[in-house]
């Protein structure tokens, strides 16, 4: 049995969300490789290389992959994946893109954001939002997996010594390109990593209240995140979104503010470890989830719990 | 420039859905089916493309059985002009889904497929990125903004740091985020009319598409359930007990 983890990455360093897939491709057994695929990318292989329990990290470092364009790393991972029983990747945006295209191009199903290994071809994965868990089996003899990075611990991001092999292998399928990109330049915790997660929602009425959060977040070193129906009323981008459809977070502590608790909010974050709400509506559904709720004005109790930490 | 949008039925996202007792299978019986949030995005944007002059014929395709012709008159009614069923039973899984849509693709030629990024039943979020690899086409998932530019078309996604903008070689494949556009309702006379546009349906067969599964689900469970805590007096409480009780901060 061998396992090629496809590493999340930003060229320079190694995103934490590889670690969980490393522990999730434990489970499955055997050898774990990681590919590091990018563009001036020996920080990121270097540190996949340090990553405890990794037998090799192959680094396909060309312009082509720079931005991971889908069209062009499908193609590399489905011609390395062609040597490994497993090819697995945490569920992030990137991988998200481009493993379906890899499954494809193998010509075998994906299982997507699975929470579970049960066996080498049998796994656990949520559907309908996670109001449903699903037990699925592959009968497929390679398997293209995507890990909900939050249902694994992090492997240990120290300690390993795994040998870096560079790959050759240049695709550019020249059908697509990199135009631009608006990034959030923040000097907070990343939100799917972050110990302390606080959100806000429609209760917070504008964008400009969000900085009621700010001071609470610089004091526990939180990140800052969104409800759905903040996002789509315009308070905050996108990137901050919570929720299905959004980032998955399992933090420490998850502090909801002015957050009702639509079932699609809760499938992000019902797995953090303490989770309070704080909401002026004593029947938002979001207190059936929390371990401790605060029915108050969100303008009056911010303030307060910002001068009192 | 014509259009292809997929469309699927699902159970109606205001529908909490519950795993059966014995855990067969999730209960649909008796419950409201609806199109896919996502698809109904797809066929919004695929209709202001027409409206807009740039897309001649907007096809809208659907994979099931013959329940979900009611999900393309749904698209019809809000603007498609065409629809085609894809007849199978059962459950289909993304990658055949994607085979069928390949089939499809084949016959009708379109510039641009647009689809929902997920559907909101199995939230595999697969099929779009799955066409694209077997139709050599290129995509632009989680999109926000499409812009047709001559022989191209920008993408605009919904990626984990912010947004991200893509160039694409025509033709290519545009899934669906929800930012993307808010879809209108359908009125009365469109629904009317909708009844009367031509819907053609075909056969995995007529496609050469081989529907085995490779992936079959062996049981479904309820998730673990999170006790509701307790509700505090005030901050001060609230700070005491995330002190000393929960140890959190």
């Amino acid at each position: 049995m061998s396992t090629l983890v496809i590493a999340e990455h930003d060229n320079g360093s190694l995103k934490g969300a590889t670690l969980n897939a490393v522990t999730a491709a434990q489970g499955l057994g055997g050898d774990i490789d990681i590919l590091v695929a990018g563009a001036g990318c020996d920080g990121a292989a270097q540190a996949a290389a340090a990553v405890a329990g990794v037998n090799k990290v192959l680094v396909a470092d060309n312009a082509a992959y720079e931005h991971q364009l889908a069209e062009n790393v499908s193609l590399l991972v489905a011609e390395l994946g062609a040597g490994y029983d497993n090819i697995v990747a945490a569920a992030t945006a990137n991988a998200k893109n481009t493993m379906p295209r890899v499954a494809a191009l193998l010509d075998v199903a994906q299982i997507s954001e699975i929470t579970s290994v049960e066996s080498a071809d049998t796994f656990k994965r949520p559907i309908y939002a996670g109001n449903v868990i699903a037990t699925v089996k592959s009968s497929d003899a390679k398997k293209v997996i995507t890990v909900r990075a939050t249902a694994f611990d992090a492997a240990a991001a120290e300690g390993g010594s795994a040998s870096v092999e560079a790959v050759d292998a240049v695709h550019d399928a020249g059908i697509s390109s990199f135009v631009g990109e608006e990034v959030a330049v923040s000097d907070r915790p990343e939100l799917t990593a972050a110990p302390v997660v606080i959100s806000g929602g429609r209760g917070m009425q504008n964008g400009e209240n969000f900085k009621l959060l700010d001071g609470i977040a610089d004091k526990l070193g939180a990140a800052i995140g969104a409800s759905r129906a903040a996002v789509d009323a315009g308070f905050v981008p996108n990137d901050m979104q919570v929720g299905q459809t959004g980032k998955i977070v399992a933090p420490d502590l998850y502090i909801a503010v002015g957050i009702s608790g639509a079932i699609q909010h809760l499938a992000g974050m019902k797995d953090s470890k303490v989770i309070v709400a704080i909401n002026k509506d004593e029947d938002a559904p979001i207190f059936q989830v929390a371990d401790y709720g605060l029915v108050a004005d969100l303008f009056d109790a911010l303030p307060e719990i910002e001068s009192k930490l | 420039m014509k259009v292809l949008v997929a469309v699927k039925r699902v159970v109606d996202y205001n529908v909490k859905v519950r795993a059966k007792a014995d855990g067969s299978d999730v209960d649909l019986n008796n419950v409201k089916m609806a199109i896919n949030p996502f698809c109904e995005i797809a066929v919004e944007e695929a209709v202001r493309l027409k409206e807009a002059g740039t897309a001649t014929e907007v096809v809208a395709v659907s994979i099931g059985d013959k329940a979900c012709q009611e999900q393309i008159r749904t698209a019809l009614a809000l603007g498609a002009d065409r629809g085609i069923q894809v007849e199978t039973e059962g459950a289909v899984e993304p990658l055949v889904v994607a085979k069928l849509l390949k089939g499809v693709v084949e016959k009708e030629e379109p510039q641009l497929v647009i689809l929902g990024k997920q559907s909101i039943d199995g939230d595999n979020n697969q099929t779009g990125q799955m066409l694209g690899a077997l139709a050599g086409m290129p995509q632009g998932t989680f999109a926000s903004e499409v812009v047709i530019d001559g022989d191209k078309v920008n993408v605009t996604r919904e990626v984990d740091g912010g947004l991200q903008t893509v160039a694409l070689n025509l033709p290519a494949i545009v899934t669906t985020d929800l930012r993307l556009n808010e879809p209108r309702y359908a009125s009365l006379p469109n629904i009317m009319k909708a009844k009367k546009k031509p819907l053609d349906v075909f056969s995995p067969a007529d496609l050469g598409v081989d529907v085995t599964t490779h992936l079959t689900q062996v049981s479904v469970e309820p998730p673990a359930e999170r006790q509701a805590g307790i509700k505090v007096e005030d901050v001060d409480q609230l700070l005491d007990k995330l002190k000393n009780e929960a140890k959190v901060i």
